[in-house]
């Protein structure tokens, strides 16, 4: 059975409890129709790079399938007959990743960075690494952008 | 040294940054990479400043597109 990875966006104002009982709504019909469910990953509720009918934020899931293509048809046009899902997109993968998506991935390098620094501060030895750490990191990217545009014009020469 | 010297506005060419061991993988999920080839106002960088080859340009593109789509990246910032 080929491998679909879909990704929903529910509305803010639904709880997270609803949307637990959202996705398995929609994941019933793709178990309906033969198919499993390899993963679920809850992103939270997460900010909106723009405004989608006039919600600024959206609960994100990410459902991993393995399951035969009517069955995941079936799931997308409940999907959106829905009205708390402002947005979903499925796509048929080659493989699907066990493990957490990088989205996770980031989140839970956070948590862990930061549950660190309180424990460095219940021991009351003050321990300047890990927050300059996480402020290097933060930096990183703009930098890395400064030193692409300032080599835009060298490389239209060089052209 | 002595070649930049030699040769004031030589610069190496760089090598595509997916290509290689370690590279990272191009996902449409993994918005803190594909920021690094989105311009400021939210454009698609050309390949020949981030010396992405043409390849995983394309595939780049494509995920960057999806990530769009799915309100992980914006389509214009103002």
């Amino acid at each position: 059975m080929p491998l679909y990875e879909t990704v929903i966006i529910a509305r803010q104002d639904v709880s997270t409890q609803q949307v637990e009982t959202l996705t398995e709504q929609m994941s019933a019909f793709v178990t309906d129709g033969g198919g499993t469910i390899a993963k679920v990953e809850h992103w939270g509720l997460r900010n909106l790079a723009y405004k989608i009918k006039k919600n600024r934020k959206g609960h994100y899931v990410l459902l991993s399938i393995d399951s035969p293509a009517a069955a995941v048809k079936e799931m997308e046009r409940n999907l959106l007959l829905h009205e708390d899902i402002l947005r979903h997109m499925t796509l048929r993968v080659e493989e699907l990743d066990e493990n957490d998506s990088v989205m996770l991935q980031n989140r839970n390098a956070r948590t862990s960075n930061r549950r660190d620094r309180d424990e460095d501060e219940k021991v009351a030895a003050p321990d300047v690494k890990a927050p300059v750490a996480a402020e290097a990191a933060a930096e990183e990217v703009p930098v890395a952008a400064e030193a692409v545009a300032e080599e835009a014009p060298a490389a239209e020469g060089e052209v | 040294m002595a070649d930049t010297q030699r040769r004031p506005f030589f610069r190496r060419r760089k090598t595509c940054p997916f290509t290689g061991d370690g590279a990272p993988k191009i996902d449409y999920k993994d918005v803190k990479l594909l920021q690094r080839f989105v311009s400021e106002r939210g454009k698609i960088m050309p390949s020949r400043i981030t010396a992405v080859s043409a390849k995983k340009q394309r595939e780049l593109a494509t995920a960057i597109k999806r990530a769009r789509n799915l309100a992980l990246l914006p389509f214009i910032v103002r």
